[in-house]
């Protein structure tokens, strides 16, 4: 229980956020930086710890935010009873995709260019599909009221986020220490050796394709409800299945804040340049596929990586730790 | 004597046109130490690989307490008491060497105090007790050994299969290691062993099976098995005994 | 509705366009077969490459038959560049590192081209645009055949390369056994360079032979690259024959299904080709891996 403490600590600070802060804009900035978080947490339970690259999280985004918009608007369903089917659903086609992919062995290009695949073919299908509404998308009508999960303040929606991304990280942190989450890493970092302890490889990366399925489901619902709009460009796109492993790699790929730093870090680049240039496209993609090469060459721990790394060759310098310089010398 | 634990019947395994293992047959009994020698490229590994569950055979079959266990999977066999450990060390990099072992004893052990009380009484028994709390990678080519084994046994099992756990130490570090195996075997677990460091199968094994192009070509008490002209052709090329028993060079 | 008249040209149209597919294709197999790893920019790159035969002759009054001379070493010094002193380096010799930096770099380009020249999609006027070859029933477009022509030969003058030359087995041999070659004195980052500068310039390549009949943007090269991808994988990641194969088929089965299905529905077929092959036989219908 204690090493839940910085995870309270962190939700707390974030938490008292729109108590201090009124301005929409930043409300909003912040919303989206915790939805990315979210999705990239669940890139990070499977890609981080898992060590299976995914590229195409994206199928599992739009499946949440489509089957949470179609539920509503098509079938009247409750809003919340909604959302929980998206997360569901997420986890169902996280399911089939990883008992299909698993089974066939694929991992490394062939996983990253599989799951790829599938979020295109959703994408495609969605696009042209009555149900999704096909090329106009499915809009979901405005009614506010906690009863449809929808608010006028955006300190809701983003307590609701802050909520999910909390859950999310409690989440990653027991998986750390609990026997699937070290027989997950141990899959990640030798295949061959996990198998030979007794670890069940392909059960655990099924398992962990699930919850990560979910969790990147979850933030696709929570898109629906925020912008009350769903099309297939964007739910299915591929941008979102960059973000996804954006965020983690960034800040961190295998730890528990990384997706979360990495999404604040990143946005906090994106409207950076948006100020500077005005709204010049692509600017702000320039950004992140320049820190996304960065990271990888200098931290490739991240950006938690990398500070862990600076504190510990301050402490060195900094004397407690001197003997093992003499240690050194002796050797 | 009674039913070997482990029994390897008529094995045989083709890679395409390639008969890497023909119909090889070998036990291990309950309790001992049994080695697997033969030259390089015999199919020795492979045969490891088939016992373990890595590789399917073409035919034959494995059986272990009785029970057929051909074909089953890696995981299963490590959790009904086969480990194995691999000639090419494959630590996990990433964590360190409490976490590899932790790896191993969380098969039997779902807490994480538990497995971690055995991780490191394990980790001491092999000899890496101060290293504990080091990267795996940080580890020497003798320590990465300990560490591959010491992982086998976190997993708590029956039968070990050891694929070479000697090679690449220099001779101190063998002497320093031959007490470890032979102190597993007095706890009780059967031990398989492919070694190329024959004066270590000479003062471990009870009995000695000879692989050469993936025939079973001897087996028997090791000083025995040294000493068969066959044995020696199969190291050495057609007609060598003939010439060792004779003259050397014209 | 399935008459001769409608059906042969399909086919014949598949399989030029499909030698288009094939040159994009042979380059991501090329590397593939040698990094072991799907480079991700590839598409990204393509679109750079039509972009640059677009200028080469709208700035330069270049054709772009006479521009892939000028195209062709200056990819290939591009992509030497790349995966010399940015890809290796940043990747720490990490197979899904290398996967995400080309993905990093796929990104840059894009939206490089994107900030630069907007999402506006721009056209060559060549004289030879509209020209046809008349074959019996059926017209074909001048360009797409010299395009068929001009594939196949880049395809033979890769193989007599690799075949032939000491580079070749320099880069075969990094192919087979990485160590093995570095201890016999191959300098395989430079290999790996080589390698992603060759298959960087039958980007180039492709780029001059579609320009005349196609358009450009900054994100027309992720179509292909798709396709790319489907066909490398049905082919067997890494075989340059299968690649061939597989273009022309791939050309061919997107053609037909264009005919029948209309044209999002073929994609999807396209892809659930790809998405079949993976799993059920991922080393393709030419890979040697199994």
């Amino acid at each position: 229980m204690k090493a839940l403490i910085p995870t309270a600590a962190v939700l707390a600070v974030l938490a008292a956020v729109p108590l201090v802060v009124h301005s929409n804009v930043t409300l909003n900035f912040l919303v989206v930086a915790l939805m990315i978080a979210l999705a990239g947490q669940g890139w990070n339970i499977l890609g981080g710890y898992g060590g299976q690259y995914s590229f195409g999280h994206a199928a599992f985004f739009g499946t949440g935010a489509y089957v949470t918009a179609i539920l509503q608007m098509r079938y009247g369903i409750n809003a919340w009873v909604g959302f929980a089917a998206g997360i569901a659903a997420g986890a169902v086609l996280g399911a089939v995709l990883g008992a299909l992919t698993f089974r066939s062995g694929l991992r490394g290009s062939y996983f990253a260019l599989v799951t790829l695949a599938f979020a295109e073919v959703l994408r495609i299908i969605a696009s042209v599909a009555p149900i999704t509404g096909a090329g106009v998308g499915t809009l979901i009508k405005l009614d506010l009221g906690i009863r449809n999960l929808q608010f006028q303040s955006r300190a809701a929606f983003y307590w609701i986020i802050l909520a999910l991304v909390g859950v999310s990280l409690v989440t990653a942190q027991l998986i750390e220490r609990s026997r699937f989450g070290i027989w997950l890493i141990a899959v990640r970092e030798n295949e061959d050796a996990a198998k030979a302890l007794g670890v069940n490889v392909n059960g655990v990366k099924l398992a962990a394709m699930v919850m990560s399925a979910a969790i990147t489901a979850a933030a696709g619902c929570f898109y629906a409800q925020y912008f009350l709009f769903v099309d297939s460009g964007i739910a299915y796109g591929t941008w979102i299945s960059i973000q996804a492993l954006l965020t983690p790699i960034i800040g961190g790929v295998g730890t528990v804040f990384g997706p979360l730093l990495g999404a604040l870090v990143v946005k906090s680049l994106g409207e950076a340049a948006k100020l500077l240039t005005g709204d010049a496209p692509g600017l702000d993609l320039i950004i992140y596929g320049a820190v996304l090469v960065l990271v990888i060459w200098f931290t490739p721990r991240g950006l938690i990586g990398g500070l862990t790394q600076a504190r510990k060759l301050l402490m060195r310098r900094s004397g407690p730790a001197a003997p093992s310089a003499g240690e050194a010398r002796h050797g | 004597m009674a039913e070997p634990l482990l029994a390897v019947e008529r094995v045989t395994c083709r890679f395409g046109g390639l008969l890497a293992v023909n119909e090889a047959s070998l036990t291990a009994s309950e309790g001992h130490i049994t080695a697997l020698i033969g030259p390089n490229g015999a199919g020795k590994t492979t045969l490891f690989s088939i016992i373990s569950g890595f590789i399917k055979a073409s035919g034959g079959a494995v059986r272990y307490a009785g029970e057929d266990i051909t074909g089953e999977p890696p995981h299963r066999l490590a959790r009904r008491g086969i480990a194995r450990t691999f000639q090419i060390v494959q630590p996990f990099v990433g964590l360190s060497v409490r976490e590899n072992i932790l790896v191993g004893a969380h098969l039997h052990h779902r807490t994480r105090s538990a497995a971690l009380a055995v991780a490191d009484q394990i980790g001491h028994d092999v000899g890496l007790g101060e290293f504990l709390n080091r990267p795996a990678d940080t580890l020497t080519v003798a320590g990465r050994k300990r560490l591959e084994l010491a992982r086998a046994l976190a997993t708590g099992p029956k039968v070990l299969l050891l694929d070479e756990v000697l090679a690449g130490l220099n001779p101190s570090e063998v002497r320093d290691i031959v007490p470890v195996i032979r102190d597993l075997c007095r706890r009780g677990i059967t031990i398989l062993m492919i070694e190329h460091v024959m004066q270590a199968v000479m003062s471990l094994a009870e009995h000695v099976f000879v692989l050469a192009e993936g025939r079973i070509i001897a087996q028997g008490p090791p000083a025995q098995v040294v000493a068969d002209p066959v044995v020696v052709e199969a190291y050495l090329g057609r007609g060598a005994a003939a010439k060792l028993g004779t003259s050397y060079g014209r | 509705m399935l008459s001769p008249t409608i059906l042969i040209p399909a086919i014949l149209n598949g399989l030029l366009i499909g030698a288009i597919y094939a040159l994009v294709a042979l380059g991501l197999t090329l590397i593939y077969g040698v990094l072991h790893i799907i480079n991700f920019a590839h598409g990204a790159l393509l679109s750079a490459a039509l972009f640059a035969a677009f200028f080469a002759f709208r700035l330069l009054g270049l054709d772009p038959y006479v521009a892939v001379v000028l195209l062709a070493p200056l990819f290939f010094a591009l992509g030497y560049g790349l995966q010399r002193f940015i890809i290796g380096p940043a990747s720490h010799g990490d197979e899904r590192n290398m996967l995400l930096v080309t993905l990093g770099i796929a990104v840059i380009i894009e939206n490089t081209l994107l900030y630069v020249f907007r999402a506006d999609t721009r056209t060559i006027d060549v004289p030879y645009a509209f020209q046809t070859i008349d074959i019996g029933s059926t017209f074909l477009a001048v360009s797409r055949v010299v395009g068929f022509v001009a594939a196949f030969a880049v395809a033979l003058a890769l193989w007599l390369v690799m075949t032939f030359t000491d580079t070749g087995r320099a880069i075969r041999a990094v192919a087979k056994e990485k160590l093995g070659a570095e201890l016999a004195g191959i300098n395989v980052a430079h290999v790996y360079a080589v390698t992603f500068g060759l298959g960087t310039a039958c980007v180039a390549i492709a780029a001059c032979l579609l320009i005349p009949s196609y358009y450009v943007n900054p994100t027309v090269g992720d179509a292909f690259v798709l396709v790319a991808f489907t066909i490398v994988v049905l082919g067997g990641m890494g075989s340059v024959p299968g690649a061939l194969v597989g273009a022309l088929l791939i050309g061919v089965a997107e053609s037909l299904s264009g005919l029948f299905l209309g044209e999002s529905l073929g994609q999807i077929g396209i892809f659930l080709i790809f998405i079949v092959v993976l799993l059920v036989r991922p080393s393709g219908l030419f890979g040697a891996r199994a």
